[in-house]
Formats: structure tokens, sequence, C-alpha cells
């Protein structure tokens, strides 16, 4: 098998992923597909970092997860707030910004 | 290219399916819960192709970080908000949805031409890489704390800050004082006197027997049937309950057949 496969399921995760962002209305949904989509990020950097034979793209996949680690807990703790306020997790309800 | 040996392709085509089973099955199952599952699914496929690829540590840590602690923490969330298991079907811009597919499928098309079109290099493998430190977590150490120490430290300030801003948005002042269990059943009291319909009493606790005496377990009334009132409503909203065979009473055990023959107006004479 060609390493390049890799690179393809990265992509085809990655375009899932976007996929549930799009067409998923619950905030918790959407956020685990931003976390797929992450994911299938770093798997194309520890896919790149063998191409080349150096560990910088295993590091930069390593900050990416520290990234999204934190990205999670600020996310998933607006999502609580907003939850409290309108009694609801839908990516709809939260458009008191518009006005 | 350089390939894989077999053992690699095989580990390769296996992850590769579940993998992708287990996206479009977090964005197709109507429960978050499942959603959730299927997340995990795909983070330990990828956890498993880390390490196939010689990053070991990445991998160990794809499991750790992501399939331990971040889809804990989901679920936890989904523990406090869950409530609603249903999307909305509701589309505040029209048709977003259908063409939300051509256009992510487009898009996918164009990723996956600029992999197959790209000039890529010949696969050089992570092994003389690893060896250069020792290992691959030495390897690491070696990169992280010399060319990425800058980044490192500021990853430290971005997740301290993430921690404050989570305690600081989920945090919420008592505006005012918690009643007590006096005035809140004196307010119930009030209530009822102006004709609400409130029970007095509290609601009765959830039913404890020989098999189940969980939460989602209703208790019974005299009549043998289930009360409604028993069970939480979030678990009641759910659709969680636990459904059981109400027990046969002792009158209707003696007469059995009679009330078997009489059918619901046997029953509804016991209910009485």
């Amino acid at each position: 098998m060609n390493p390049d496969n890799y690179l393809y399921l990265s992509a085809i995760l990655f375009t899932l992923g976007a996929l549930g962002v799009l067409i998923r209305r619950n905030a918790i949904v959407v956020f685990m597909c931003i976390e797929l989509m992450l994911n299938a990020a770093n798997l194309a950097f520890v896919t790149f970092s063998r191409m080349h034979g150096a560990l910088d793209g295993q590091i930069i996949a390593f900050f990416t997860m520290v990234v999204a680690a934190a990205e999670v807990v600020v996310g998933l703790a607006i999502i609580i707030s907003v939850f409290r306020t309108r009694r609801s997790a839908s990516v709809d309800d939260a458009n008191l910004l518009k006005y | 290219m350089g390939n894989t040996g077999h053992g690699e392709t095989f580990l390769f085509w296996v992850g590769s399916i579940i993998s992708i089973l287990g996206a479009l099955g977090l964005i197709f199952s109507k429960k978050i819960v499942h959603a959730a599952l299927c997340l995990c699914t795909v983070m330990l496929c990828l956890a498993f192709f880390y390490m196939a690829q010689g990053a070991v540590f990445l991998g160990v840590v794809q499991i750790v970080v992501y399939t331990g602690a971040v889809m804990m923490l989901f679920l936890f969330v989904l523990m406090l908000i869950g409530i609603e298991s249903q999307d909305s079907l509701v589309e505040t811009i029209r048709g977003q949805r259908w063409l939300a597919v051509p256009f992510v499928l487009a898009f996918g098309f164009v990723l996956i031409g600029v992999y197959a079109h790209a000039n890529l290099p010949e696969f050089v493998g992570t092994d003389a890489a690893n060896a250069k430190g020792g290992g691959n977590v030495q390897s690491l150490a070696l990169l992280l704390f010399s060319r990425y120490f800058w980044a490192f430290e500021v990853s430290s300030a971005v997740l301290i800050t993430s921690a404050t801003g989570a305690m600081v948005l989920t945090h919420r002042e008592r505006t005012v004082p918690r009643k007590s269990q006096r005035e809140s059943s004196i307010e119930r009291f009030e209530r009822w006197g102006k004709g609400e319909k409130v029970s007095l009493t509290g609601l009765p606790n959830p039913g404890v027997y020989a098999q189940h005496n969980a939460v989602d377990t209703p208790a019974l009334l005299p009549d043998g049937s289930p009360s409604e009132a028993s069970v939480n409503a979030t678990l009641r909203g759910r659709d969680t309950v636990r459904g059981f065979r109400p027990l046969p009473l002792p009158g209707a055990r003696r007469n059995g057949a009679a009330v078997a023959s009489r059918g619901d107006a046997g029953n509804e004479e016991v209910s009485q």
C-alpha cells in the first residue's frame, strides 16, 4: 500500500467533518465535527512528517492537540452558558448578536 | 514511492473503513451519545494510525488527551444539557442543508484531487529522525525544548487562559438567597390555595425493587400501575424510563382468570 492513502483518508474525514458542521444543528454535535476535522488535519501532519523524515509535523500535531483541548474547554463552557440563558443547545437559537 | 508492510496495509484498510463509518455515524446518528461514541471510535483508529507511522508518543497522547479527556468532557456536558435529543428541523437559511451536500462533496473532490495531482516526494520514514535522539519521545523533546520552545511556552499560557475562561463563563453568582425547605413548603401551600395543581407533600421517590433501584425505575401506585411523578422529568423527556411488568395484585392473582376474561373492565375495577 502506498502511504499516500493516509492523506486521502484524512481528506475524506475532513470533508465528513465539514459536512457535519453544515447539516447538524445541535451545538455539541457541531463541536464534535470540528474535533473530527482537527483530527483529520493531525493525521495529515503525521503523514507528512513521515514523508519528509522530520519530526516537525508531529510537533505541530502536538500543538494542535493542545489548542484543541483549550478550545473544547472554552467552547463547552460557552455552550453551557448559552444553554442556561436560552434553554437550548441549537446553534440556530443563539441569534441574539444579530440585533 | 515506498510501500508499507503487509501488517500496516491490513491495519490501514480495516482502520480506515471503521473510521469512515464512525465519521458517518457521528454525522447521522440521532442520539448525541451515539455520535460521541462514534467520534471515540474514529479517534482510536487515528491513534493506531499514528503509532503505525512512527509517531508513538502522539498515538498515546491521542488516546489519553482526546479519547480520555476531551470526549469525557463532551459526555459530561451532554449529561448537563442533553435533555433535548432531537435536532430541530427548522432551517434558518432556506435549503441550506441540501445546498451543503454538493458544496462539501465538491470541496472533498478538490482536496482529493490536489493530493492525487501533487508531486509528492518519496516517503522517507521517521526511523532515522527517531533514532537521532534515541527514541520518538526523546527526539520530540529535543525539538520541543529547542526550536519550538516559545510555542511551548505560549501554549501553556493558552491552557491557563482557557481554564480561567471556562471557570468565568460557567460561574454563576447567586443573586437571591437559597430557599429553605420551610419556605418552599409555605410557597407550595400558597400556590395550592390559589387553585394551582401542585403536590403539597413533594413528589414520590423512585421505586426500590429486588432487581432495580435506580432513578429511572418508577414506583408503583397502590393499584399496581407505575407512577409517572416518581421519575425525573428529564428521564421522562428522554423516554429512558425503565419499563417493567406491573406486579400482580394479591386479589388479581386469586381470581386472575376472571380478570383476564373481563379484560380492561376488570383492571379498572381493581384500580378503583
